[in-house]
């Protein structure tokens, strides 16, 4: 008999051949985070011994920590893949960041806007994400593959009905599909995937000590001279480490002593918060999520 | 939430990820109390973190229905259009874990779009819980939802009987219901059925027995779900793989790579690829963690054969003993899943497995009513029916009953020109007609014909509403062709409709077959060499557009006489917009009937702007731009 995590690896495996032979033009949507590594590692072995044909694409704000780029400069070398890197033009020009711009700006402008920018320039049909529906409320009730207008909307009203293992990519021009191969896996199952097959994923994850700030009860990482201190603000070292990953003054730390993959594990085990809590754009209305999936974001 | 040591992570993990899996779906109508039963089996299971339940006591307060007081349904309720009407729109998968399974749930809801959305959650289902309110008992819904489970091939029924405490724990009470339900569904084959005495509010039998039903010796919800026997399935059947792509890394290897829908293969077995029939041996069974000494059902591999054999996506894989079958007709239950009605004799893109193929419903047998299962005579299929039907692909097709082997025998109906998944099929068998009927080769082809005339056959499609003007151009134009020595034929609405298609009338679903007979016919005339002028309304896309894929590229030119509704109906040659306008001629294009007009037609007459003679000349110059006419 199988096990949970070969059913659920055959399961994205066969999401993933599906996808790239029904499209003209995919791209695996890579954020550095956990869940785009075990995309990615899912990826090779899915058109093992060839390489998976299409490229990574970093949809980056320049603000994401700095550990974060230097694992994402090693993947191209590591796994003979093309990696793109996507700016907006408009955010460098007009510097866009959290601090003078407000999170919702930054990220509408940097990722949302971004991402679109970069599908329609590279001209993609179809981009691999690595959202799972145990995230979300509203992702619970997201297809695996999930139709976007030409303008990027998401309509939930109009989704594709999804029966068995036949899923429908078919577009009209300028329409895309996006592709959430992880759609049935947990957190956990995220991290026991990695455990097992010893996927690299960022040190961040793992509890050291960094200096960081509170603020509105969020523990902010200083991880660049670019972030403006308040008056009598004075980063502290503290263990701390991050359940998910983002841009640095946008994502909350968690303090805590799991500084090995069993320990993270066992931390989740018992943990009594949601993996989304860290998120600083995810608060400002419990409806905000299905609000930003209407607009593009992924 | 466990306790588990750091240092026992690894053990724990072990042990979770043997755990067996089971995916069931939830049906109940809207105040069943569906929502709150998951709400409640989550909670109770210590699945809902601190941050989600300090939502959950806000939104209580705010939008609940239990007077302040913990609201379960609002942490399934996700989207927001559905908090504000109060109802689910839509499936939604919750994954939860016990100590002994692990869990998908398909949460569906009841109201309107209930078949499309239960058939969905169904389709990978193997349990389904339906819930029952105790004070009302068996309603017509339950047995909608039954027929339904029992549709999609589940066997495995828990029939919660929920709001127990509202009829003061009564026993009388749920083995009415328990009784009436099993007369029931044992109609429907269904004997695998475990009644609970529920109440999801507040918490009795939904993880362990209750104190307030000291009569009921049974499992509670959460228990019987932990221990009900998973059957094999296709796992037991023989081996399947539908090849979805060819990995070639380059010209040495040429690996088939597919998820297992069936069975097990090992390398050294004799396989056969259908539809083509070809042997072979297994050479290799590749993953990206090396080669595999066997792969089962589930799993996502690569084969290599021991021979050059021609294979590619949408060929399926198969045990060389028992290989599935192979037809292009079929006949299969039909769910229908969009708002635009099934129209017989239309063309829609079927997806079975990894192959896709054009298909038309050649014949509804009859409808399902899903409420009585009564029989009903069928002549199109609305949102949410169900029906049997007959099927003719434009290819053959490997497939093996529904009931064999869910993903062999199931596949999804699209809509060619929207892309929307319209409906689902599930195949029950071949129909013979399909070994039996050849397509005879001829050796005078249609070039050849075409060779004597001087000119290129091709079809003139002229479309648009009635009284545009199609029969006049269309007239003006042949007198043209003729004068040119083409050798034409005018097949005009009225008059087919006088003979080949007197039988059929002005439905939508009888303007879909006037349509395709006459498509048929202009294209057995190109064949013969001739230019087709065809006169109809032709009020849908999709029939045009079939008409045009009947012939080769540049055979077919569509004409859209463009005129207003307004200025059509003042002409009203006939007399027949007077006749709709006073309610004598049901379904009249542009009246009560829809017209689309063509997307991109080839050319465009404004019949307010142009005159027939510089209509016929620009049509002309089309024809002598694309080389039909000299």
């Amino acid at each position: 008999m199988l096990t949970h995590l070969q059913r659920l690896e055959a399961e994205s495996i066969h999401i993933i051949r599906e996808a790239v032979a029904e499209s003209e033009r995919p791209v695996l949507l890579y954020s550095v985070g956990k869940d785009s590594a075990v995309l990615l590692h899912l990826a090779l072995k899915a058109f093992h011994p060839a390489k998976p044909p299409f490229p990574l694409l970093h949809v980056d704000t320049t603000w994401k920590f700095r550990a974060m780029y230097a694992l994402r400069d090693t993947v191209a070398g590591r796994y003979g893949v093309d990696l793109i890197v996507y700016q907006n033009p408009e955010c460098i020009e007009r510097g866009i960041n959290p601090f003078t711009h407000g999170s919702a700006l930054h990220t509408g402008l940097w990722k949302t806007e971004g991402l679109k920018q970069a599908l329609d320039q590279y001209g993609f049909d179809l981009a691999f994400g690595g959202a799972r529906r145990d995230e979300e409320k509203s992702r619970a009730k997201e297809r695996v593959f999930s139709i976007r207008s030409a303008q990027h909307r998401w309509d939930p009203k109009a989704q594709r009905p999804e029966l068995w293992h036949v899923y429908n990519a078919r577009t009209r021009p300028g329409e895309s599909i996006r592709v959430f191969p992880l759609s049935n896996w947990t957190e956990l199952d995220v991290w026991h995937y990695i455990r097992r097959e010893q996927i690299p994923v960022v040190p961040l994850y793992f509890a050291a000590e960094r200096p960081v700030v509170e603020r509105d009860g969020a523990l902010i990482m200083v991880d660049d001279d670019r972030m403006p201190l308040e008056k009598g603000e004075v980063p502290q070292l503290r263990k701390v480490r991050f359940r998910t990953l983002g841009c640095y003054p946008l994502t909350g730390a968690v303090e805590s002593s799991a500084d090995t993959l069993d320990a993270v594990i066992g931390e989740l085990l018992r943990s009594t918060t949601s993996e989304r809590q860290g998120r600083v754009v995810d608060h400002d209305s419990s409806a905000s999520m299905e609000k930003k999936k209407q607009e593009g974001y992924f | 939430m466990t306790t588990v040591p750091d240092t026992d992570v690894g053990r724990y993990l072990t042990a979770d990820d043997r755990k067996t899996l089971l995916r069931f779906i939830t049906c109940g109508s809207v105040d069943d109390g569906k929502s709150t039963l998951i709400g409640r089996l989550l909670y109770e299971s210590k699945l809902i973190y601190d941050d989600q339940l300090t939502a959950l006591e806000e939104d209580s307060r705010r939008v609940g229905t239990q007077g302040g007081a913990l609201d379960f349904a609002l942490l399934v309720d996700g989207l927001a259009a559905e908090r504000e009407q109060g109802i689910t729109i839509d499936v939604a998968y919750r994954f939860f874990t016990t100590e002994r399974r692990k869990f998908i749930v398909a949460d569906t809801p009841g109201h309107e779009q209930y078949t499309r959305n239960m058939v969905t959650g169904a389709s990978t289902a193997d349990a389904a819980v339906i819930l029952i309110d105790a004070r009302k008992g068996v309603l017509t819904q339950t047995r909608r939802h039954t027929f339904v489970v029992s549709l999609l091939g589940i066997k495995h029924i828990a029939l919660a009987v929920n709001k127990l405490d509202l009829v003061g724990y009564r026993r009388e009470v749920f083995d009415r219901i328990a009784a009436e339900y099993r007369q029931f569904a044992a109609a429907l084959g269904l004997t695998a059925i475990q009644a609970i005495p529920l109440s999801a509010l507040l918490g009795d039998n939904v993880l362990g027995p209750s104190e307030n039903t000291p009569w009921y010796d049974g499992p509670s919800l959460a228990q019987y779900l932990e221990t009900v026997e998973v059957d094999a399935g296709a796992a037991g059947g023989p081996f399947r793989l539908p090849v979805q792509t060819v990995i070639r890394p380059d010209l040495d290897f040429r690996g088939y790579a597919g998820l297992v829908a069936g069975g097990t293969v090992r390398p050294g077995d004799e396989v056969r690829v259908l539809p083509s029939g070809a042997s072979a041996r297994v050479a290799r069974i590749v993953t990206g963690d090396g080669d595999l000494p066997s792969a089962e059902a589930g799993q996502s591999v690569a084969l290599t054969l021991d021979r050059e054999i021609d294979v590619s996506r949408g060929d399926l894989i198969t045990a060389g003993a028992q290989p599935a079958g192979v037809a292009d007709q079929f006949e299969a239950r039909l769910v229908w899943m969009h708002e635009d009605p099934l129209l017989p004799g239309r063309p829609y893109l079927v997806k079975l497995g990894s192959v896709t193929a054009t298909c038309t419903v050649t014949h509804l047998k009859y409808g399902l009513n899903v409420n009585t299962l009564e029989r009903t005579p069928a002549a199109t299929l609305a949102v949410n029916e169900i029906a049997v039907a007959n099927i003719a692909v434009d290819k053959r097709l490997p497939f093996d009953p529904y009931q064999a082997n869910r993903d062999t025998g199931g596949f999804v109906l699209i809509d060619r020109l929207t892309n929307a998944t319209v409906g689902a099929g599930l195949i029950e068998f071949a129909l013979r007609r399909s070994d039996n009927i050849h397509r005879q080769a001829l050796d005078v082809t249609k070039e050849a014909r075409a060779a004597i005339k001087g000119h290129r056959p091709a079809v003139v499609w002229f479309t648009g509403l009635s009284g545009a003007g199609k029969s006049t151009i269309a007239n003006a134009l042949e007198r043209e062709l003729h004068a040119l020595g083409c050798h034409t034929v005018l097949l005009d609405g009225d008059n087919v409709r006088h003979g080949l298609n007197r039988d059929l009338g002005f439905t939508d679903a009888d303007r879909v077959e006037n349509i395709r007979r006459v498509a048929e016919v202009a294209r057995l005339m190109v064949d013969a060499g001739l230019i087709v002028l065809v006169s109809f309304i032709s009020p849908f896309r999709a029939e045009r557009s079939s008409a045009r894929a009947l012939v080769g590229e540049n055979e077919f030119t569509e004409v859209y006489v463009q005129t207003p509704l307004e200025v059509a109906e003042q002409r009203d040659p006939k007399g027949l917009y007077r006749k709709a306008r006073a309610g004598q001629l049901p379904h009249f294009t542009g009246i009560d009937s829809p017209y689309e007009p063509p997307e991109a037609p080839e050319v465009r007459i404004d019949t307010g702007i142009v005159s027939v003679p510089q209509a016929v000349a620009r049509i002309v110059a089309q024809l002598r731009a694309t080389g039909i006419v000299p």
